[in-house]
């Protein structure tokens, strides 16, 4: 009898156990499945380029400074630093607790190699050009000079020395991007060309590699060697590319998926009106613009620049071509900068029917008429919206005496004659910041650039540009020469600007902590999920 | 047999060397490059990547270099992933659009062959009507209409199936693909069966089989099957390397990690090694087949044969 009681009180407390451990939720792991709509080109930060990588490198790795949930400027690596009087020299402080996934330590030396290795011409780094402001960095890049020339220096194991070339204010802001992080000297060393891959990717930010099935899942897993580990409630976060954006929308509602960096933008009032708060759509720093040939008759006449820039109706784009999902733009920076005011054009304010007057009467002047009509090419890269937006343009600017004709190719080739500088009119181009500074959209505009699709060349705006650089080290007197700078550009119509870009992302009331900004920077380290 | 086969083999070779000697050059004749984008890199970048890339030597050194390795199998690296070889992407993918292919392609040629016989069977009747209406709403309602319906109807609606992704190669991930891949080939497959099982039932031999007095099931399965099936052979060919090979409309909707989509984003990056792997393998899947097929012509009919 008794025997056969201890029986079944063991089973009873086995089986007890076993349902408490099952579902206990305590030990459950908290995955977040978070959708993109491309796939990751590269996990090493020194081989990426587009913002897709930046988000999952952004959970992989930790750059001397990152970005907290707004997308300001916070330690990362480094717990603090100094600058130099003259804005020269930055002074890193490393954590003393940083280490890398495998254990060992983030020393300065790591930085000091990924540093040089960025600029290795031979890693081919896309990317190099976020260090040019350090001393001698373009140098090394472009086999001018030698890697130990370069002005990164480890005083010891957690202090780091960085030489710029000049008063950089925005340096720090280079920084958070992915090009910048550190990476693994000794499991390169160890592994080889393997050291990139799943399981054995070395890395010290909040996650670690697991798995990697291109245009499947990228699997990331909680590091517990992370220095703010205690902070992190993720365990498990699934980057998950799912490029068709309505089948994306389909595995959001179906619970597939917790966030989605993208929208059908055609479908986006339908959309707000099914998720209500889950759709989030705001300034998101980048703007869309054409660029007009301004060295190539009669395309050099800043009056039909005006004109033709004055008459197309941009509330109307952004409105029914673009679903709200785009602003109307009239800086080449866009709104959003703190500190920073873009200078709009001069009929920002002004009605659309005073533009159009106002576009007829200088076309006329200068003998367009819909009897002569001026003839103008709008080449753009395929995209439906790109298309719509040529469309509607070509409408608006034909009672004008107009006479637009479209151009579709594929991007590469797009993009390719615009660096060929060919001959072109009108292009399709935009610009997405880097980094939060003026200078990533106006730098576009020098004549040395070679994203300068316009051909742009105002000794005005160079001037105005070093004058902007020359006070590096004053931000607020920074600001204005860089305002006043794209006074100059606006003005000469150097490039017209359309639409300011905003990001649209769907999120799960589930999700916490996933910020609006406008870099669209959401680091997985600050959410939570119920 | 055998000599005939190893004899299509061998000439399998001069035909892999054209096509990938018109594909480097064609791809280089393109506009563009790999490194085009909006975002336009400095030449010294540019430099640096192409003479990483082997990019920056001389087109025909390029080639020969590309065929030396080839003849070792690598296919080099993808310029867009960098992170894995051409043969590390395949490798992945590959199995995946096989698995999917495959299981679409038998699925199209037991249910097509079941329909388009009955439909013959049933000539001139509600059962033909039938099911020629469904093989003529089948291959004319295109694959990116019909993968969303499946998506809402058994993902969203009913919860029967998820909306996306491979799950690991999990059976119910792969239902919606599979279906939407079979279901215009059943209709292809139903309606040539239909054509030719007609056909066959009234050619002198069934007559005869009939007036001997078999049975209709010996006399359909054994007799006209045979000689019906034959179009259904060389259908396959083809629709087995279109379909082994990954379909890019169907791994994007569904999300699938298969090799489809490389067909078409390769090229539009101009990831030339890709493209240039894409190419061999669909080259070789479409030999192979091709090969196949003429090797089960003289099984299914005793009039072929190649020796």
């Amino acid at each position: 009898m008794l025997k056969n009681m201890l029986k079944a009180t063991a089973f009873a407390t086995t089986m007890a156990l076993a349902a408490g451990t099952f579902y206990t939720p305590a030990f459950a792991e908290v995955v977040y499945n978070r959708g993109t709509a491309a796939e990751s080109e590269s996990v090493d930060p020194h081989k990426t380029s587009t913002v897709y990588e930046a988000n999952v490198l952004r959970d992989l790795f930790q750059g001397l400074v990152m970005q907290d949930e707004k997308a300001n400027v916070i330690p990362g690596a480094a717990e603090s630093w100094t600058v130099s009087d003259d804005g020269t020299v930055y002074t890193f402080k490393l954590r003393k607790d940083g280490q890398w996934s495998d254990g060992s330590p983030v020393t300065a030396e790591d930085f000091v190699f990924a540093f040089r290795r960025l600029e290795d011409p031979a890693t081919a780094a896309e990317y190099a050009s976020m260090l040019y402001p350090v001393k001698n960095a373009e140098e090394v890049n472009t086999k001018k000079g030698k890697p130990e020339d370069m002005g990164v220096k480890a005083i010891d194991a957690t202090t780091l020395e960085v030489t710029l070339k000049a008063p950089t204010p925005y340096f720090l802001e280079m920084l958070t991007h992915q090009a910048t992080y550190p990476v693994n000297k000794a499991s390169m060393d160890k592994l080889g060309a393997d050291w990139i891959k799943p399981g054995n990717l070395v890395s010290n930010g909040p996650y670690t590699l697991a798995e990697w099935v291109p245009n499947d899942h990228m699997k990331l897993v909680k590091n517990p060697k992370f220095w703010d580990a205690g902070s992190v409630k993720i365990d498990v976060v699934n980057y998950i590319p799912t490029e068709d954006r309505s089948s994306a929308m389909k595995r959001f509602e179906a619970g597939e998926l917790d966030s989605y960096d993208d929208l059908p933008t055609e479908q986006l009032a339908d959309l707000k009106a099914k998720f209500g708060d889950q759709i989030k759509v705001g300034p998101y720093l980048g703007t869309y613009y054409y660029a007009i040939k301004t060295d190539k008759k009669p395309w050099d006449n800043v009056e039909l620049r005006n004109a033709i820039s004055m008459a197309i109706d941009r509330d109307f784009i952004a409105e029914k071509v673009w679903q709200n999902s785009m602003l109307p733009g009239y800086s080449m920076v866009p709104p959003g900068i703190e500190g920073y005011t873009p200078a709009m054009a001069k009929y920002a304010d002004m009605s659309q029917i005073d533009r159009e007057d106002a576009a007829k009467k200088i076309l006329e002047k200068l003998g367009y008429t819909p009897e002569h009509p001026l003839k103008m090419e709008i080449r753009y890269n395929t995209s439906e919206n790109h298309k719509n937006t040529a469309v509607a343009i070509q409408e608006q600017l034909k009672p004008l005496g107009v006479d637009v004709t479209l151009l579709n190719t594929d991007t590469k080739t797009h993009y390719s004659f615009l660096e060929q500088r060919g001959d072109y009119d009108v292009a399709r181009a935009a610009w997405i910041a880097d980094y939060k500074d003026p200078e990533t959209f106006l730098g576009i505009s020098r004549k040395a650039s070679g994203n300068n699709y316009s051909v742009y060349d105002s000794p005005q705006y160079e001037a105005a540009m070093d004058k902007a650089a020359a006070a590096g080290g004053k931000p607020e007197e920074r600001m204005k020469e860089l305002a006043a700078a794209e006074r100059v550009l606006v003005d000469d119509v150097g490039q017209i600007p359309l639409l300011y870009y905003s990001y649209h992302d769907i999120v799960s009331p589930k999700l916490h902590g996933f910020v609006d900004n406008v870099m669209d920077v959401h680091p997985s380290r600050f959410i939570s999920k119920d | 047999m055998l000599r005939y086969i190893f004899r299509r083999l061998l000439t399998a070779i001069p035909t892999l060397f054209v096509i990938v000697t018109l594909a480097f050059f064609l791809m280089r004749v393109a506009p563009g490059g790999p490194f085009n984008q909006e975002r336009g890199l400095s030449p010294e970048i540019r430099a640096n990547l192409e003479a990483q890339f082997g990019l920056a030597d001389p087109l025909w050194l390029q080639y020969v270099h590309y065929l030396g390795n080839l003849l070792r199998g690598n296919f080099g690296p993808s310029y867009n992933m960098p992170d894995f070889t051409v043969t590390e992407l395949f490798a992945k993918g590959l199995p995946i659009s096989i698995q999917l292919g495959a299981s679409a392609l038998i699925l199209a040629l037991l249910l097509g062959s079941v329909l388009g016989t009955i439909a013959a069977l049933n000539q001139n009747k509600l059962g033909d009507y039938t099911v020629i209406a469904l093989a003529t709403a089948g291959s004319t309602i295109p694959t990116f209409v019909i993968a969303p319906i499946i998506q809402l109807v058994f993902g969203l609606t009913w919860k029967l199936l998820p909306i996306g992704g491979w799950g690991d190669g999990a059976l119910i991930n792969k239902i919606g693909p599979v279906l939407t891949l079979a279901l215009p080939q059943i209709a292809i497959v139903a309606r040539l069966m239909r054509g030719s099982m007609i056909e066959s039932l009234r050619s002198h031999h069934i007559r005869t089989a009939r007036a001997l007095g078999l049975s209709d099931w010996s006399v359909v399965v054994k007799h006209a099957l045979r000689g019906a099936v034959l179009p259904i052979v060389s259908f396959t060919g083809p629709a087995a390397a279109a379909l082994l090979t990954g379909s890019i409309i169907v791994e994007t909707i569904f999300s699938i990690p298969g090799v489809g989509r490389y067909f078409v984003d390769a090229a539009l990056n101009r990831d030339y090694t890709l493209v240039m792997g894409t190419v061999v393998v669909i080259a070789i899947f479409t030999i192979v087949f091709n090969l196949i097929v003429d090797v089960m012509y003289a099984v299914v009919d005793p009039r072929v044969r190649y020796d």
